[in-house]
């Protein structure tokens, strides 16, 4: 058989930390977890996750309690129409931001 | 246009099964050692009830042409009624073999040089079991006695492959018992 | 095993045997019983996969995308109109470099409406970049499915597998069915480098800008002209990489050994006609006739159309007197499809032969066997009588 290697060259990416820039400035709304409500927080073990899962920017970690990268976040607001739970709320940027516990 | 294919066309209505019918002939003539078997049905729009035809061409060697039969050697017809509606007999060659299932006797219904063969199948079929209307196993055995082409205890087995879970005893049974009341008259005017 | 079946069958038991794990498809004539048929095989438990019924031929191309995208081994079938309606979808596969495999039952195209057959509908469809196999009667059709899901995982390029609607598709004939170990054998699973994973998130396709780019960590990134570099470098390299999995085929079944083209009584012919499918076979019995009367006369089918085996077919044609090219399609505005292909590819050879054309059998217009045999007559009497423009058969008005 020959040994060519087929399919050499795919239009693929993996998300790499700043691909797009700082895409954190792009947001007018900001996502903000409740980790009352979030159901790994309240768990406290590995559950749910479809913050993380949804992300399209994969800026949601996979942790216990799931963190938001706000230096990428762009604000598209996935992960709160996703959360089973209700725990995350879109919040407007200009507002001052809640801080995280 | 070779010589050595036997070309058989069957006339039926839409859902009378006479695809089935031809299938399991070709089947049958299959392991019977015809080594090249083409069957084609009616190409294109169809419903239950309009004239259908499936063609049927059977060699000893692999067909390869797959036009549609313009000179048969031999017609089967599953359905009297179609005898108004469809020349059964377009392009039969001469001396060609017709087998039809009809309720009168073979000498009423005449195609000039050409021999005919009639059974009841219709009938047949009830007294074989069969709910009224199923004689595309019937047919089979009018086939096999009129034509010789194909011995009838291959062709029943070929049935009773096909009826699996479908009456196959009883459908077998059709084929036998208008292979036994098959009247076959020969060709006139020749 | 032999048995006896329709081409939708020969093809739906390919599928089956190749252990396709994903299927979406929408009905349509003449493929309709090849969908049936796949449908029953997974109901029955006898083929393990997927069955996506969708509301429409290109969302069954984008169901295969992602299915094959997420790792699994995905297929779909259509003809005419249906393959139509997923065009869009056919450039995105094959650009994504996907291994889907098709079946299309050749049937015309509307306007005006037509359930018949003529291989307009994939002919028209050889610029996009999916790899075309056509099967000349059942049994290649149960064989090219099964080399076609190989040969797609190893060049990661989408194969269709093609076969004359009613003439192949509804007919009955007989052919042998390879046992499931033979098939497992030839064919291993599909376990590609890169997938759809939430552990491993990635994006796929993503947009290209004119110029290239560095990724997320400074590596230049391939751009569209480079990806499509590729996949033209590497269509090419399928032909050679085709003839050596039908090699593998022949060892382990005992069939093949015409994996680009099939020639029938060439050698030594002064005339040699050519054509794609079905209507190849149909052309060996006008061959022996004409035998008969001491025409020198063969007849050559295109198995593979694309990637086009310039080579085998230069190598085949370029000593013979003349070419006569029979078609069921045609580059409107222009020639012939086909035609045009084979006098390109001998442009350049040193020895041309004549070359016609015969257009024929569109929306189904029977083809007998007489007209073959007095066209060919005609050609092989006054080959140089024939002008550069494709001649018409069985028009009747």
């Amino acid at each position: 058989m020959t040994t060519r290697k087929f399919c050499d060259k795919i239009s693929r990416s993996t998300p790499g930390p700043g691909d797009g820039g700082n895409t954190g400035s792009w947001r007018v709304l900001r996502p903000v977890i409740d980790l009352a409500a979030c159901i790994p927080a309240k768990k406290n073990k590995k559950a749910c996750f479809h913050c993380w899962l949804y992300c399209p920017d994969s800026v949601v970690s996979k942790t216990i309690p799931p963190v938001i990268n706000y230096d990428y976040c762009k604000g598209c607001g996935i992960c709160a129409e996703e959360c089973p739970a209700g725990a995350i709320t879109m919040v407007d940027e200009s507002t001052h931001p809640v801080e995280e516990k | 246009m070779k010589k050595d294919i036997i070309e058989i066309r069957w006339h039926g209505r839409g859902g009378q099964g006479a695809i089935t019918a031809a299938k399991i002939v070709a089947n049958a003539a299959f392991v019977s050692g015809y080594k090249g078997v083409v069957m084609a049905p009616t190409f294109g729009t169809e419903r239950r009830g309009a004239p259908v035809f499936t063609s049927l061409k059977i060699s000893k060697e692999k067909i390869y042409d797959l036009s549609p039969i313009t000179t048969p050697d031999m017609v089967v017809v599953l359905d009297h009624t179609l005898l108004d509606e469809v020349n059964v007999v377009a392009g039969l060659k001469e001396k060609g073999l017709v087998v039809l299932n009809a309720p009168r006797s073979a000498a009423e219904y005449r195609f000039d040089g050409m021999t005919v063969a009639v059974s009841d199948v219709t009938k047949h079929a009830v007294q074989a079991g069969l709910p009224p209307g199923i004689v595309n196993s019937g047919i089979i055995g009018a086939f096999s006695k009129a034509s010789g082409l194909v011995d009838i205890d291959v062709l029943v087995k070929a049935i009773e492959e096909e009826f699996i879970g479908k009456k196959p005893e009883k459908n077998a049974k059709a084929a036998r018992i208008a292979y036994e009341n098959t009247e076959i008259a020969e060709r006139e005017g020749r | 095993m032999h048995i006896i079946e329709s081409g939708n069958v020969a093809a739906a038991t390919g599928v089956r045997l190749s252990r396709a794990q994903v299927i979406a498809a929408y009905p349509i004539t003449p493929q309709t019983p090849l969908t049936e048929k796949l449908s029953e095989f997974v109901e029955s438990g006898q083929l393990d996969a997927e069955y996506i019924p969708v509301e429409s031929e290109h969302s069954a191309m984008a169901v295969c995308i992602a299915a094959s995208t997420a790792g699994t081994r995905a297929f779909t079938a259509t003809s005419a109109n249906g393959l139509l309606y997923m065009v869009e979808q056919l450039h995105w596969a094959v650009g994504a470099r996907l291994p889907i495999v098709m079946c299309v039952a050749n049937r015309g195209i509307g306007a005006p409406w037509t359930v018949w057959n003529d291989q307009q509908d994939t002919i028209s469809q050889r610029d996009v970049g999916w790899i075309q196999i056509y099967a000349n009667d059942h049994q290649q059709i149960i064989d090219s499915v099964i080399k076609a899901f190989r040969l797609a995982q190893t060049v990661s390029i989408p194969v269709m597998v093609c076969y004359d609607g009613y003439l192949l598709s509804h007919t009955y004939m007989p052919f042998d069915q390879p046992e499931q170990s033979q098939v497992d054998s030839f064919l291993p699973a599909f376990a590609p480098e890169h997938f759809l994973d939430p552990e491993n998130p990635g994006n796929f396709n993503t947009v290209t800008l004119p110029d290239v780019r560095p990724d997320g960590v400074g590596v230049i990134a391939p751009g569209y002209i480079e990806i499509r570099h590729n996949l033209q470098e590497d269509l090419r390299a399928a032909l050679d990489t085709f003839v050596e999995i039908d090699k593998d085929f022949e060892k382990e079944f005992g069939r093949g050994g015409n994996p680009l083209i099939e020639e029938y009584r060439c050698d030594g012919a002064d005339f040699v006609a050519v054509c794609i499918g079905s209507l190849s076979y149909q052309l060996r019995d006008v061959i022996d006739i004409m035998r008969d009367k001491d025409v020198k006369i063969g007849v050559m089918g295109v198995q593979m159309y694309r990637p086009f085996p310039d080579k085998a077919i230069v190598a085949a044609l370029k000593s013979k007197k003349c070419v006569i090219v029979f078609e069921k399609a045609l580059s409107y505005g222009n020639q012939g499809a086909l035609y045009a292909d084979i006098k390109a590819a001998l442009y350049s050879s040193d020895k041309k032969p004549l070359v016609h054309n015969y257009i024929l059998g569109l929306g189904g217009r029977e083809i007998r066997t007489q007209q073959l045999l007095d066209a060919l007559t005609e050609s092989c009497t006054s080959p140089d009588t024939f002008e550069d423009t494709p001649r018409w058969l069985g028009l009747k008005l």
